[in-house]
């Protein structure tokens, strides 16, 4: 074998080998140094045999997968998934992400919290000293109880978290403020609060999304704004079901995205580039093509849908050129003919592509719109949901075998009761991505101004904050900046409490932070799902080092302190709740292994019944009309048009009732000479959100990236790998530049979630590349939701 | 003998690099190593004409890779002292630790960018294929991992039935070293020795 090596010099090699042969030699010459007498490489597997234990994923990506660690000596060595060798593409195993497969590297992380702190410098300076838990214990309920007693229950607030999501035992929290009298709850997410508002205002509750094996069926696959390869990674989850649907499907799939987004990798005749934040531009110059070549379908939507055209008006609203096809022909609202001419500059979409695009979709049968959440977070989301979902109904492809609401695919999730949170006394509820608002200047939120819920005002200021596995306070809220002034101003939130497991940039903030366990270390269940659904369990896969302790014991030891320990409890520990709501939960599903068995098995999966959004409503209307004014699809809403008559606007906020292109501030439209390019963010393969932000073997592989289109990086002087600043009203961040013809020009990206690393007492320049640096607090006109994704800014070398 | 390969699926890998991170995992690999790496290819170009309009002919492909166990592997050829040695039954190739003396010719000679001398343990690291798992009957931890199922591992004539020799960008023409590397490769794939098929990610994979 060695004689047929050809015999060729290193030189000759780096000449004829390739791109990667010269990457290879570009990585350095290696000189002839180093120990004669090296060891043997450590092998997870070289010695006995390991103990097994299954745990699962427990962070705010919706795969949740299995994870098997196995462990030596209270120690894990290594994280195995749900897999074996003889595994054929079809069957199902949840196999764990890049991150699931770095859980070692988290849980045993030097920076790990081990001991209860208490803060010594400023608020958010992160200076803190060790404890004991009788102190912090006393410490919490002493402060509980005074801004209790001094302000009252609604001065206390749990701020947004998902650092721990979707285990049956997430809400130890809750449960016990509301033994103690509740507190200022939230409503929405930073996930999807434009859709979840409008999602209830056009369909009512039963609005979401097909399964996203129903488009396998499908001849025409839509996909706006979506990379579920990114945003739900995994071998049971979106990510195999999305590699599936590519593979079985015969049909064709366009992705519009400003980016060329993982999804596409390998896919690139799929892409369709588009201006971020005009995907209702798009609608509705496909709407006016369908309208002039007559392929709509009028009979679909004057049966299932409200405000189309004159005719299916709600009584009230005619004569006033108020439907959506007024819109679109120019007859109301602003006038303008609403042609694939108008629309090209606007979404960079050419008119004769939209127009072939029109007639694709006239065509198509079945057509299968999806959408990700990316389109819905920004300044003008609610319309840019709304026109998606608007788009399969112009042609009567929905609640029939192939097709979608245009609503995000729905994910099967078996059904299982959580830990009781108990009832909340404090009926108030606000925005979640308000937060700040409400500790800054809560009294005067209003109903009308803020999208108050259950008041017509905020009667006090946040005083108290619990942050339990979260990184909301900075880091993944919006305009750091600012997020830092109200924080760090300790006459205004007079105490905060935080319990994570590592120093995130919020837990700087805590003025008592709890060392907490993960979800693996301790008895766990969680039930999640794709097209597939499946539950898992942990068993803790070491004993608790240090004094870490469970959230439950945490609330336990509160509950204690405050006077409600036996109400907390109810005589039970965490893993006898887990076990009795469970085997309750068998009782209505006898399908369910029993507890035991689960336990043994890790892992349980059920494969999914069909699944088609709005089946039940198109095929009787009448006897399963939708909870909306209408009882239909409103296409014109009547919830927004009296919505536009009460509440109080900016005046440079456009509020349509019908699902309009609504230009956004901070868009594409509105960038400026000081601010030429939009910024956009998106979901990293290498984190979820800010989780393993802070893991060096996750962040070598996955650099923190501006993504700039050569044509922006040209006449920057910027080249691939420099060091880039990112500049905009609300600060500077600094990050490394992919120049890439994956993004549309006039258009800059970055994954969202990098650790926000600034000297918050000195410069305040982030060099982290944490997004929310320069993102405005600024919230959606309807939703008041979280717009991350609109933003602008400028970019020089750094 | 049966020598052994790898496959891979390029319609299927979405670049994830799971493969990647399993392996540095069960290997307990650090900063500045990894015995698994996904490159990314991507050539073309989008503008934007007068009328704001986008144009594309982006084209965007990952491809992971490890050591491709070949059968004329570089690697031996040059290793001095032949501590990189390439098994008589399984074909895989490794490097004997007692052996190596790091100096880091493999690393040079390697087309593939597999071996690098790990300075801390004085001798050189790479991909085994998993030899003690396959061994026990199991397929490399890599391949087990893999979400999209774009992996796969056994008796090169079964690899070679799924796919081609590896003959795509940015990876070398096959003949230099044959590897052991089969490829199904997406629509998107240059030929090996495309001007266009380079590495646009070569932080990630250094």
């Amino acid at each position: 074998m060695q004689e047929s090596m050809p015999r060729i010099s290193r030189r000759s090699f780096v000449k004829t080998t390739g791109a990667l042969g010269a990457l290879a030699a570009a990585g350095g010459a290696a000189t002839a140094t180093g120990s004669l007498f090296g060891v043997g490489a450590a092998h997870a597997d070289a010695d006995a045999p390991d103990e097994v234990v299954w745990g699962h994923c427990a962070i705010n990506c919706p795969s949740r997968c299995p994870l098997k660690f196995h462990v030596k000596d209270d120690e894990i060595v290594w994280v195995e998934a749900d897999t074996s060798s003889d595994a054929a593409f079809e069957d199902r195993q949840a196999r764990a992400c890049l991150r699931g497969r770095s859980y070692r590297r988290w849980m045993n992380s030097p920076d790990r919290l081990s001991y209860p702190l208490k803060r010594v410098g400023a608020r958010g300076e992160g200076k803190f000293e060790r404890i004991s838990w009788e102190e912090a214990i006393d410490t919490i309920a002493g402060e509980l109880t005074r801004v209790i007693e001094s302000y009252g229950n609604d001065a206390v607030y749990i701020d947004y978290a998902t650092g721990v999501e979707g285990v049956t035992t997430g809400q130890p929290f809750q449960r016990l403020l509301n033994l103690c009298g509740g507190y200022l709850d939230y409503y929405g997410s930073y996930s999807a609060a434009q859709l979840a508002y409008m999602q209830a205002t056009v369909f009512g509750a039963s609005g979401g999304g097909s399964a996203l094996k129903t488009a396998e069926d499908a001849e025409l696959v839509l996909v706006f704004g979506s990379s579920p390869i990114e945003t739900r990674q995994g071998g049971l989850h979106t990510h195999y079901d999305y590699v599936a649907l590519r593979e079985k499907t015969k049909g064709k799939i366009i992705v519009i995205d400003p980016r060329f987004n993982d999804s596409l990798s390998g896919h690139s005749d799929q892409w369709l580039p588009i201006n971020p934040g005009t995907d209702a531009a798009l609608v509705a110059a496909i709407a006016y093509e369908l309208i002039a070549a007559d392929r709509i379908d009028v009979d679909f939507l004057h049966t299932y849908c409200s405000g189309f055209d004159e005719e299916s008006m709600p009584e009230a609203a005619r004569g006033k050129h108020l439907s959506y096809k007024d819109y679109v022909l120019g007859e109301g609202y602003d006038k303008v003919e609403k042609s694939p001419e108008w629309a090209a500059p606007i979404t960079g979409i050419d008119a004769d592509a939209i127009r072939a695009l029109a007639a694709e979709i006239a065509e198509a049968s079945p057509l299968f719109v999806t959408q990700g959440w990316g389109p819905q977070r920004r300044s003008n989301g609610e319309w840019n949901f709304w026109s998606i979902c608007l788009l399969p109904l112009l042609v009567g492809q929905a609640g029939k075998p192939g097709t979608n609401n245009g609503n995000r695919e729905s994910r099967f999730i078996i059904p299982l009761t959580d830990f009781p949170s108990g009832e909340n006394p404090v009926e108030a509820s606000i925005s979640c991505f308000l937060f700040t608002d409400a500790i800054d200047h809560g009294t005067e939120m209003t109903k009308t101004k803020d999208g108050v819920r259950g008041a017509d005002r905020l009667s006090n200021n946040i005083k108290f904050l619990i942050n339990y596995a979260g990184n909301c306070l900075t880091n993944q809220h919006s305009d750091i900046n600012k997020a830092h002034d109200i924080l760090a101003d300790e006459s205004k939130c007079e105490f905060i409490l935080a319990v994570d497991t590592v120093m995130c940039d919020s837990a700087k903030y805590a003025d008592i932070l709890l060392p907490d366990l993960f979800r693996s270390e301790q008895v766990s269940l969680a039930s999640t799902g794709s097209n597939t659904a499946y539950i898992v369990t942990a068993q803790p896969c070491t004993s608790p080092k240090f004094e870490r302790k469970t959230a439950y014991e945490m609330c336990e030891m509160l509950a204690e302190k405050l006077g409600v320990r036996d109400e907390f409890t109810e005589g039970k520990t965490q893993a006898e709740w887990i076990e009795e709501l469970y085997e309750a939960d068998r009782e209505e599903d006898p399908e369910l292994p029993s507890y035991a068995e689960l336990v043994e098995m890790g892992v349980y999966k059920r494969e999914r019944p069909g699944n088609i959004a709005l089946d039940k409503f198109v095929a009787d209307p009448v006897e399963n009309a939708l909870a909306t004014p209408s009882g239909k699809i409103e296409i014109f809403s009547q919830k927004i048009a009296k919505a536009m008559e009460e509440w109080e606007f900016a005046e440079d906020e456009t509020v349509y009732p019908v699902p309009a292109y609504v230009p956004e501030w901070h868009g594409v439209e509105t960038t400026t000479d000081e601010f030429p390019l939009a910024l956009s963010g998106f979901h990293y393969r290498g984190r979820v959100h800010s989780s393993w932000g802070s893991i060096e073997l996750l962040k070598e592989a996955n650099p923190q990236e501006l993504w700039i289109n050569p044509v922006d990086a040209e006449s920057r002087g910027i080249k691939q790998g420099d060091r880039v600043s990112v500049k905009n009203e609300f600060g500077e961040t600094q990050l490394l530049a992919k120049v890439t013809p994956r993004i549309v020009p006039g258009t800059v990206a970055m994954a969202q979630g990098a650790w926000h690393d600034a000297d918050m007492q000195g410069d305040r320049i982030d060099r982290g590349g944490c997004i929310n640096t320069l993102t405005t607090q600024r919230p959606s006109p309807l939703a008041k939701g979280n717009p991350q994704h609109s933003n602008i800014c400028n970019v020089s070398k750094a | 003998m049966s020598q052994y390969a790898f496959h891979f699926d390029g319609t299927r890998c979405t670049g994830c690099k799971t493969c990647e991170f399993a392996c540095k995992d069960f290997r307990d690999l650090q900063v500045g190593f990894a015995y698994r790496k996904v490159y990314e290819v991507t050539y073309g170009e989008t503008t934007k004409d007068s009328n704001g309009c986008f144009a594309t002919s982006c084209t965007s492909y990952p491809l992971s890779l490890a050591c491709n166990h070949c059968d004329d592997p570089a690697c031996t050829h040059v290793c001095p002292t032949g501590a990189m040695h390439k098994d008589a039954e399984t074909g895989l190739v490794s490097v004997d630790a007692e052996k190596c003396v790091g100096c880091g010719y493999c690393h040079m000679a390697c087309p593939y960018n597999a071996p690098k001398v790990d300075r801390e343990k004085g001798h050189s690291v790479k991909c085994d294929g998993c030899a003690e798992r396959v061994a026990a009957g199991r397929k490399p931890v890599c391949v087990e991992a893999c979400p999209a199922r774009a992996l796969d591992f056994g008796i090169a004539e079964d690899m070679a039935a799924k796919g081609e020799r590896a003959a795509i960008a940015p990876l070398p023409e096959p003949s230099y070293t044959n590897p052991n590397l089969y490829v199904k490769p997406s629509v998107d794939a240059l030929p090996a020795g495309s001007a266009d098929g380079k590495v646009v990610n070569p932080l990630e994979v250094m």
